[in-house]
């Protein structure tokens, strides 16, 4: 098995081939866009380890959970209680005022601007392994239905977005890492402002907002931002965070600040995909004009 | 044979480990890079064309679930994994500061490319804070994490090694 080649190629000149190689390959995902073949391998190799790995976690996590005490859980059960009863009081005026929105807007015959949007859950299965970026694996991918751009939420509010789909997984890219920026809009005022991740307060799950302009409305800590009508990759309305620090800045014709997402993205577990892309409401309210 | 399936073996654990395990026990918010204690010490183990090999197929990996453009971290493992068969005649199996040392090397050689071309050149110039916040604790736990990653691939190679002596002595 071990027989020595007299005359083998120098490594210098291999070393040499591959960089040309990698240089080729960086060139060309410029055209292809796509990692094609080789993404198709790694999807039923690295994938259902992945899958493996994770679910054994979540079951260690479970296990975990099971251990703890009847009194935690009357305290956490009496809390719970107590939210509840404020959500149902609030969700019935709500609902109200939710009969009046559609009969007012019957009135001027205005379209629904976000339905309820179809969702499909998914778990994480592995994180991003540099200590860069921070992105995700979830366990579906085009096989159920997933596609790039879709916008993914846990709980109430938004996660990030699909940057990659294969047939079993897709990778999301969260609104907290350093290469995500999202148009967003105050909910009181519908004042525009942009959302971008960063590295330095990607450790503390917070982000920042931006270009915020500087007019007589009034935004205190606390207010909720969403994802504003313009943006042309998130559906609009979906939840981001609160403000939790703003100031003008020293143009004096912007505001700048900190938000609080509404999601832990330390121990994000299961997230839900949206499955219709801003493109296809788009897409699809434009057909409707053309009819 | 035994060998490519044992080395492939070896960097599927790894990155499965860096990217699930090691997600939830980050320490300073940093997780370790297993990534790159497999590469050097193959390559410094193994010569210029193992420690070549090992890294492209980690940057592979790398590049196809946590990367942007494809093609990036293979050529950064590739030299690195290069560079550290550069020095396997230096190597003694016996002794454990100069591979966690070239090791070190590696980690920091691979977070300063990291911030120039995926930060410095995009105007994100914030050196200081990826010094102490990323570059540094992640050295750190990376050489904690190759205290004992590192004896694990010691063992096994020194294994293989004498497998592959025996049977070329009994061929011969």
């Amino acid at each position: 098995m071990k027989i020595k080649n007299q005359n083998r190629i120098p490594s210098k000149y291999i070393l040499l081939i591959l960089i040309i190689v990698c240089g080729v390959l960086l060139g060309a995902e410029q055209f292809t866009g796509g990692r094609g073949p080789l993404r198709l391998a790694a999807s039923y190799t690295v994938i259902p380890m992945q899958n493996g790995i994770s679910s054994i976690g979540r079951w260690m996590g479970d296990l975990t959970d099971n251990f703890k005490t009847l009194d935690e859980l009357k305290k956490e059960n009496e809390a719970l209680q107590s939210k509840l009863d404020d959500m149902t009081i609030d969700n019935t005026r709500l609902r109200q005022e939710q009969y009046e929105l559609e009969r007012l807007q019957e009135l001027y015959k205005l379209d629904q601007n976000y339905a309820d949007y179809e969702k499909v859950g998914a778990h994480v299965i592995a994180n991003n392994g540099t200590n860069w970026f921070n992105s995700f694996t979830i366990d579906k991918g085009s096989a159920d239905g997933i596609k790039a751009d879709m916008n993914v939420l846990a709980g109430s509010g938004l996660v990030g977005i699909v940057t990659e789909v294969g047939p079993n997984y897709a990778q999301v890219r969260a609104v907290i890492d350093d290469e995500s920026s999202i148009s967003a809009m105050v909910l009181s005022t519908s004042d525009l402002c942009m959302v971008r991740g960063d590295l330095k307060l990607m450790s503390d799950g917070r982000i920042r907002f931006e270009k915020l302009p500087n007019n007589d409305n009034k935004i205190e800590v606390g207010e909720q931002v969403v994802t504003s009508h313009i943006s042309s990759k998130f559906l609009q309305g979906i939840f981001i965070g609160y403000i939790s620090e703003i100031e003008v800045d020293s143009n004096n014709l912007t505001r700048s600040g900190y938000i609080t997402p509404a999601v832990d993205f330390n121990n994000l577990q299961e997230v839900l995909v949206i499955t219709s892309t801003k493109q296809d409401l788009l897409n699809s309210s434009e057909e409707g004009k053309e009819e | 044979m035994k060998r490519r399936i044992v080395t492939i073996i070896f960097i599927a654990a790894a990155f499965l480990l860096q990217s699930t395990v090691f997600g939830r026990l980050t320490f300073a918010d940093v997780r370790p890079n297993l990534m790159i204690v497999v590469t050097a010490s193959f390559g410094f183990m193994r010569g210029e064309n193992g420690g070549m090999a090992v890294g492209f197929i980690s940057g592979l990996f790398m590049d196809l679930f946590w990367g942007g453009l494809l093609g990036f971290y293979t050529l950064i493992y590739t030299v690195i994994g290069y560079l550290n068969g550069t020095f396997h005649r230096m190597f003694f199996d016996d002794d454990i500061k100069f591979p966690l040392v070239l090791i070190g090397i590696s980690d920091l050689v691979y977070s300063s490319v990291g911030y120039l071309c995926l930060f410095m050149l995009q105007g994100k110039f914030i050196f200081s804070y990826f010094l102490g916040h990323v570059m540094l604790p992640e050295l750190v736990y990376t050489i904690l994490a190759t205290l004992v990653l590192y004896q694990v691939i010691l063992h096994v190679n020194r294994r293989l090694e004498a497998e592959e002596q025996r049977s070329a002595s009994r061929f011969v």
